[in-house]
């Protein structure tokens, strides 16, 4: 029986959206960790991220200042802010300096996802073009969370999946379809015992 | 180990607070960890233990920390529309009374009092007006007394005032000085005049004065959600009812409990307004 985890954290840039919409796009109703994405987008061009991936029934929004994490959600990190994970379980904002030229960038929300969350975690690192994300998944990988990589193969650019999997070479590597096995196995609730 | 750099963490803020008087013990963690790591890598100490140990014994190493804790870098009319609002909206209302006072919570390096000096006195209303502007970065209030902005930065400060609805032209406001560290704009005098830059503290100072407008931006953020409510009380407390507070723009009263002290006003620049007295 595979363990279910609380939160799940994704990553990306150039390359990115296509998987992650065809991911989030088939992810079950009772799909239980809420999950935080951080994608490589301008900090001043028109935000749609969370237009593009509104999916029927479940509740996608940036993530807000000292916000209750909620399990089933998905958040997106706003632009030009930082997303970072309090061990209260809130989000929570910083305009500190970029991290790879990046903010939001993946290591800042990683990295406090790691510290908050601990082996309750599920990181992926998606396609993308710079090195943001592995330390971060480095640090999910050490606190005892699940970590994926996108395979290199299906990545339309591969340096931040590669990197990622340098730093943590004990991902697995998945695609968009394993990928969506992948959480399902360890998000989605068990079907309650119902005698059928 | 997580457990230990909490202790850790913990230990230090403490000795910070009794050594200093300086209290970061309210800060949001998850930010104030990845500071705390970037201070200890660029001060060449192994872990923030040995960083309490130099930081105890030696203050030119706090002040340095004080550094990576404090320092915000804006800009001059950050968020245009934010000053936009304010000129339209608020200020509008300010000018009925007969004289206007504003605090700027967290000025740092004095962007944004200045920022707010300008539009005071494009509306007209500069000379009846008084701005606090204050911070705990004694560093970072002496630079923004001294008003020297690096001219490379103006370039943006001019087009964010542009787009704040301005009616007059930024250059106005500053002239060009050769300052040591290369070409320099030092802001109007008459502005400065204005301006009264003092230390204070939102963890552990009290209200100072009765104002009209406190904005406070970018600050809550670093925050935890009692040290923010504390802040929210203060400016709730400073306020004159139905008086102005903005926030930044990823900055709500949403999750506090200040809330119930405030009125949305112009939700998308995040202004707030205190509720009346009854």
């Amino acid at each position: 029986m595979s363990r279910t985890v609380d939160l799940v954290v994704i990553g990306g840039s150039a390359g990115a959206i296509e998987v992650l919409h065809r991911v989030l796009g088939e992810l079950p109703g009772n799909f239980s960790p809420a999950t935080a994405i951080v994608i490589h987008v301008p900090a001043d061009g028109p935000h749609l991220l969370t237009e593009i991936f509104t999916t029927q029934g479940v509740t996608v929004k940036l993530a807000e200042d000292k916000e209750p994490i909620v399990g089933g959600t998905i958040y997106f990190a706003t632009p030009d802010y930082h997303l970072l994970v309090e061990k209260g379980r809130t989000f929570a904002l910083s305009l500190d300096e970029r991290v790879h030229f990046s903010r939001p960038a993946i290591d800042v929300l990683f990295e406090s996802a790691a510290e908050a969350y601990g082996d309750r975690v599920l990181g992926v690192i998606l396609s993308g073009a710079n090195q943001d994300g592995a330390a971060g998944l480095r640090a999910i990988a050490a606190a005892g969370g699940i970590t994926a990589v996108q395979a290199l193969e299906t990545a339309e650019m591969i340096a931040m999946p590669a990197a990622a999997l340098e730093a943590a070479p004990q991902s697995i590597e998945v695609d968009a379809d394993s990928l969506t096995d992948l959480l399902r196995t360890h998000g989605e609730l068990p079907e309650k015992a119902d005698g059928r | 180990m997580d457990a230990e750099i909490d202790l850790e963490v913990r230990l230090l803020l403490e000795a910070i607070y009794d050594r200093y008087h300086y209290d970061f013990r309210s800060y949001a963690k998850a930010s104030l960890k990845r500071r705390l790591r970037q201070a200890c890598d660029s001060l060449g100490v192994a872990s923030l233990s040995g960083l309490q140990e130099r930081v105890l014994h030696e203050p030119e190493c706090f002040a340095a920390l004080l550094q990576y804790l404090t320092v915000q870098v804006s800009d001059m009319f950050r968020d245009p529309e934010f000053f936009r609002a304010i000129r339209t909206q608020v200020l509008p209302v300010l000018a009925t009374y007969p004289s206007i006072k504003v605090w700027v919570a967290g000025c740092s390096t004095g962007e944004e009092a200045y920022s707010l000096a300008i539009l005071l006195q494009e509306e007209g209303l500069l000379d009846r007006s008084i701005i606090y502007a204050t911070d705990i970065n004694a560093q970072a209030l002496r630079a923004a007394g001294n008003g020297v902005y690096s001219l490379q930065r103006l370039r943006g400060f001019t087009e964010n005032h542009r787009r704040s609805g301005a009616t007059t032209s930024f250059s106005d406001y500053y002239h060009a000085s050769p300052g040591a560290s290369g070409e320099s704009a030092i802001m109007d005098p008459a502005l400065r005049r204005k301006i009264t830059f003092s230390d204070h503290s939102l963890a552990t100072d009290n209200v100072f004065s009765e104002v009209h407008l406190v904005t406070c931006r970018n600050v809550l953020i670093y925050f935890d959600q009692e040290l923010q409510n504390r802040a929210l009380r203060l400016f709730g407390d400073a306020l004159i009812s139905r008086g102005f507070l903005g926030l930044g723009s990823k900055e709500s009263l949403r999750f506090s409990e200040a809330a119930e002290r405030f009125t949305e006003f112009a939700l998308h620049e995040r202004i707030y307004r205190r509720k009346g007295l009854t």
